[in-house]
């Protein structure tokens, strides 16, 4: 380890409330120091942007359903892995990167911290072999609780106290993060090729309905006093008109106070609301809604959002909300696969073409943009694309660039055949309002940082917190007319310290750097009867034994635990 | 007193069963008993202590025998092998843990070489149709907790997968299915009567080669119109009492096998499966699995997919990026058109299943076999490394036959100075680096973590 000096730069750190001023950022070890050392290496930032190491909120980069995208997608490589640095391991892939490649660029965005999105409990080994392989980021996990046969029989009978026990001895088994929805209670119900479009549609057979089971883990979430807040992907993804449902649910977190001691402030963060925010009633009449959602996301402070933009890219998408994909197969007739996982979960994955020659991709795209642009505070709402399902995350110096530019917006605006249904459908058009580049550094590091309940880690400069630092090629106060520059710069730092190791130097890997797996360890008096259950569901449900479920720890090497006592 | 170590993982077939009892004896050093394991999975566990095991690295010498050289000839030897190889084969993997698949990949990148395993010959028909069509499946706790209408195609568990049936597919008792085989209707596609078909409550004695035709008439029959009265051998009464039980079920479980990808048709009949899969899915729930052979042959498949976006035959001697396409770069057709100028034969025993003119062509060049055991090809060549049985004396994940990952066990030590297959292939990787003075690349700064916590747990 070492010392390092990032002189003269324009800092940037909405945590310190830092807008641009020159100033020297200085390293020590892995962590940001107040001053150097004689002997620290000067890295010059004159007339460039220094930034905290960014932070992911919500992509899915590690895991089955995300594997089983690649395996199932040879065309995705083809003429698509243009990036081979000598000496460094092969980069395949476009919208669902091999490991190695999503370490790699993610750090050549100056990225520090991923949040695999959706980990299926019994596919957890998998998960973290993947982490295992993904250089240089640091990375957490999500279990998915929310069609979770424990978890709905014990909100069923309202025991708080039993859902959260299993919790946390779930998140302790897998090594995970903070507690997941998806699609409340519809998963469970595709295991019989049904859903639950809105959140008062009762489960088959476990007869709860998604609203209690988003209460129910609200109400676990925050007696476990974890990190994170639930992370929820709502029920009725991507249909016309869902916006009504969206609602609904935000409204289940009213009147609910954080409880942790990470500096949260939100109870409940609602992830890639751009699928959520729609109007219409087919697809003939799709409609934007985003300012409906982010007038109220704007108005209730304990709530945060990611956006999940789409970016008009041929991808692949993903998720645990088994009858979405087999929705959407049904759409576009492309390939399809699908996952159900016993007693736990589900997953499909369907390849997606967002063309812009169609109104209700265009629309889709206005809408990722109009919410960001709505947004009253940054620092509550995220910029991420959904990874892969909107988009790549490599695009998201791209939405930077149509954030931070009019003219960058109308210009792809512009290239739409139905252009004026867009323009109709939306308000894109008569939003001229551009974000800054302090609002992005609050969308990627400060914002996500303290929403995940890790800002004593990542999302700011303040000395004490990790030694990730980086560096672009922009000049706060000579801006480049032309956009594209926005994102070149955004695609490769010219600098990027992870850890108190310089792993990225104009745009190229460096290091393969000292990555840290994340998890969360809440600690639980002893709960027999849930002991009790757990067995009794190993033995007669499950198909692999207990002793072989918990992720060994050999799989997660370089682990970060942090420790959460629950005071009962 | 000897010791019983539960929940342990079977290395045999792709059932990947993990609810073996091992007795060992007193100093952990013998295998005394087995509990649950099937007849050949119980020989898996006992023929670890067979006494004429190799235990060190077997050369062939000019003379034709073989001669026991140290580990340390036998990596350099691979490691210069590999090196001066124009387009080594690196093949096999149906019989070793995901770490060792990792450890060979990145030897594999480093030499240039075609990495391809047992799937280019039995499941790589599956994967082209699932490269076309997708893949609507499941994990086996679903078949067992909800599956109620279950069909065998091309497949024999009761000989292939011995426990398959009881643990997962026919006789068990699941959440939803609590009556077992009794609430279950056994549909089995077969031309012959095996011992499966003699179970299933229906079994369609299908004309050997035409299974796609049948296929097409399910999806006929299911899509509402009318077929022959014949198809593929099979009356169209029977075909219609078949379709009429998969619509009426409430969770349709299709497993095929090599029966399926082997015959006339190959991965065009998986494609007409899936699809098959597919139009269920607008009646009823429905789930396809393919019958994966080994315990572990699942994990290539997983491991090189997130490595290199390809589950098998994947090319890497252009240097800059990986390049899949069988046919042109599967293990058969490499061999028999002598384009390759080494081979690796890893956890596999490509000596018996290899065409004969394709080993002829591969015996021209130098041919390294890693494998615990004799074999076929051990024994013709040049050199054998023997290696720990994984599973057995080495733990690691693998990957059952629905993808789910299973963390093996070991239940006693290996042979003294006898490596693992991670352990070899990292050794082979770092003496590769040392003579083409090249810095090793290791992702982790702690690769071998494994190694300090890969006690019994």
């Amino acid at each position: 380890m070492a010392e390092f000096l990032i002189k003269n730069g324009f800092v940037i750190d909405p945590t310190q409330k830092i807008n641009g001023d020159i100033a020297d950022i200085a390293i020590k070890d892995d962590k940001i120091v107040e001053k150097a050392g004689p002997g620290a290496k000067i890295i010059d930032a004159k007339g460039k942007v220094v930034m905290a190491g960014g932070v992911d909120v919500h992509a899915h980069v590690a895991g089955p359903k995300v594997n089983i995208g690649r395996t199932m997608r040879p065309e995705d490589k083809l003429f698509k892995s243009p990036h081979a640095q000598e000496n460094y391991r092969m980069e395949m892939g476009f919208s669902i990167p091999s490991t190695f490649k999503t370490g790699y660029d993610y750090a050549r965005m100056g990225y520090a911290f991923v949040m695999e999105a959706a980990m299926p409990p019994l596919h957890s080994p998998h998960v973290h072999e993947e982490i295992h392989d993904t250089p240089i980021i640091d990375e957490g996990a999500l279990p998915v609780f929310a069609n979770n046969w424990f978890v709905m029989e014990y909100l069923k009978n309202g025991e708080i106290e039993n859902s959260a026990a299993y919790c946390a001895w779930l998140l302790s088994a897998t090594k995970g993060y903070g507690i997941k929805l998806v699609n409340p209670g519809g998963t469970a119900a595709w295991a019989w090729g049904l859903n639950c479009l809105t959140i008062h549609d009762p489960v088959p057979y476990y007869d709860i309905t998604p609203a209690e089971i988003i209460t129910g883990l609200i109400k676990t979430n925050e007696y476990l006093g974890l990190p994170h807040s639930v992370h929820i992907h709502q029920n009725s993804l991507g249909v016309p008109g869902n916006y009504a449902v969206t609602l609904e649910s935000l409204k289940l977190a009213e009147g609910v106070k954080a409880r942790n001691k990470f500096n949260r402030d939100q109870v409940m963060h609602s992830t890639h609301i751009q699928f959520h925010s729609y109007g219409g009633d087919s697809w003939g009449n799709f409609e934007s809604k985003a300012k409906d959602v982010m007038d109220y996301v704007n108005s209730h402070k304990n709530i945060t959002v990611d956006l999940g933009c789409v970016t008009l890219d041929e991808t692949t998408t993903m998720t645990a909300d088994g009858p979405f994909e087999h929705h959407l197969n049904h759409l576009n007739h492309l390939k399809w696969a699908n996952t159900d996982v016993e007693l736990e979960t589900a997953a499909g994955v369907v390849p997606y073409v967002y063309d812009k020659d169609i109104k209700v991709c265009g629309i889709q795209w206005a809408i990722g943009l109009e919410l960001a642009l709505y947004a009253k505070d940054p620092s509550r709402t995220f910029i991420t694309t959904d990874h892969p399902n909107a988009g790549p995350f490599t695009r998201y110096p791209r939405v930077i660039k149509w954030l931070m530019s009019k003219n960058a917006r109308e210009e792809t605006l512009n290239t739409f055949k139905h252009c004026s249904k867009v323009v109709d459908a939306t308000d894109i058009q008569s939003i001229d309002s551009e974000m800054s580049l302090y609002n992005i550094a609050e969308m990627t590091r400060s914002g996500p940082a303290k929403a995940l309940g890790l800002s004593h880690m990542y999302g700011g400069l303040g000395s004490g917190l990790d030694a990730n630092v980086a560096v672009f090629d922009l000049n706060i106060n000579d801006m480049p007319d032309d956009p594209q520059k926005i994102e070149d710069a955004f695609l490769r730092a010219s600098w990027f310290i992870k850890s108190g190791q310089i792993v990225v130097k104009d745009g190229e890997i460096t290091n393969h750097g000292n990555k840290r797996t994340v998890w969360v360890n809440a600690k639980v008096k002893e709960n027999p009867q849930v002991t009790r259950d757990i067995h009794d569901k190993f033995l007669k449900n499950y198909t692999v034994g207990i002793d072989n479920y918990s992720v060994r720890d050999y799989l997660a090497p370089n682990p970060y635990v942090i420790n959460v006592d629950v005071e009962a | 007193m000897p010791k019983l170590i539960t929940q342990v993982g079977c290395p045999y077939c792709g059932a990947s069963c993990d609810d073996i009892e091992v007795l060992v004896s007193d100093d952990g050093k013998k295998i005394l008993e087995t509990r649950n394991a099937c007849v050949i999975g119980n020989e898996i566990f006992h023929h670890v202590s067979n006494p004429d095991r190799p235990k060190r690295p077997r050369q062939r010498q000019t003379d034709g025998t073989m001669k026991e050289i140290s580990y340390d000839e036998a990596i350099d030897f691979t490691a210069k092998t590999l090196i001066k190889a124009k387009k080594p084969l690196i093949y096999g993997f149906g019989s070793t843990n995901c770490e060792g698949m990792s450890a060979v990949a990145r030897v594999a990148e480093k030499a240039g070489a075609v990495l391809d395993n047992c799937a280019s010959i039995c499941h790589g028909p599956s994967f082209l149709a699932i490269f076309d069509n997708g893949y609507p499946s499941c994990t086996l706790g679903e078949v067992k907790n909800r599956a109620d209408v279950v069909i065998f195609w091309g497949c024999n568990p009761m000989h292939a997968h011995p426990r398959h049936t009881s643990r997962y597919s026919i006789f068990p008792r699941g959440f939803f299915t609590n009556k077992g085989q009794m609430q279950r209707t056994v549909i089995s596609v077969d031309p012959r009567e095996t011992d499966t078909a003699k179970l299933a409550d229906i079994h369609l004695m299908i004309r050997q080669g035409h299974d796609y035709d049948l296929f097409d008439a399910f999806r006929t029959v299911l899509r509402g119109y009318d077929i022959p009265a014949e198809v593929a051998g099979i009356k169209k009464e029977q075909i219609l009492e078949a379709a009429e039980k998969m619509k009426k079920a409430r969770f349709v479980m299709i497993f095929f096998g090599m029966g399926c990808t082997h015959t006339d048709g190959r991965n065009h009949n998986i494609d007409a499966a899936i699809s098959l899969t597919r139009d269920l899915n607008s009646i009823t729930k429905a789930s396809i699995m393919a019958m994966r052979g080994h315990y572990n042959i699942a994990g290539p498949g997983q491991v090189w997919s997130w490595q290199f976006g390809f589950p098998y035959c994947i090319d890497l001697s252009k240097g800059t990026h990986a390049h899949m396409n069988p046919g042109e770069t599967s293990s058969i057709d490499l061999a028999m058109r002598d384009e390759v100028d080494c081979f690796v034969n890893v956890g596999t025993d490509a000596g018996a299943h290899f065409p004969i003119e394709a080993v002829k062509h591969l015996k021209k060049h130098p041919f390294i076999t890693v494998d615990p055991n004799i074999c076929m090809a051990s024994e013709i060549a040049d050199l054998h490394i023997p290696v720990r049985v994984v599973g057995v004396e080495e733990p690691g994940v693998v990957y059952r036959m629905d993808n789910v990952p299973i963390q093996f066990k070991k239940v006693i030590d290996g042979p003294e100075g006898v490596p693992s297959d991670e352990e070899l292939f990292d050794r082979i990787y770092i003496r590769m680096c040392e003579l083409t003075e090249t810095e090793p690349l290791w992702i982790h700064v702690k690769e071998h973590a494994k190694a300090s916590s890969s006690q019994v747990e």
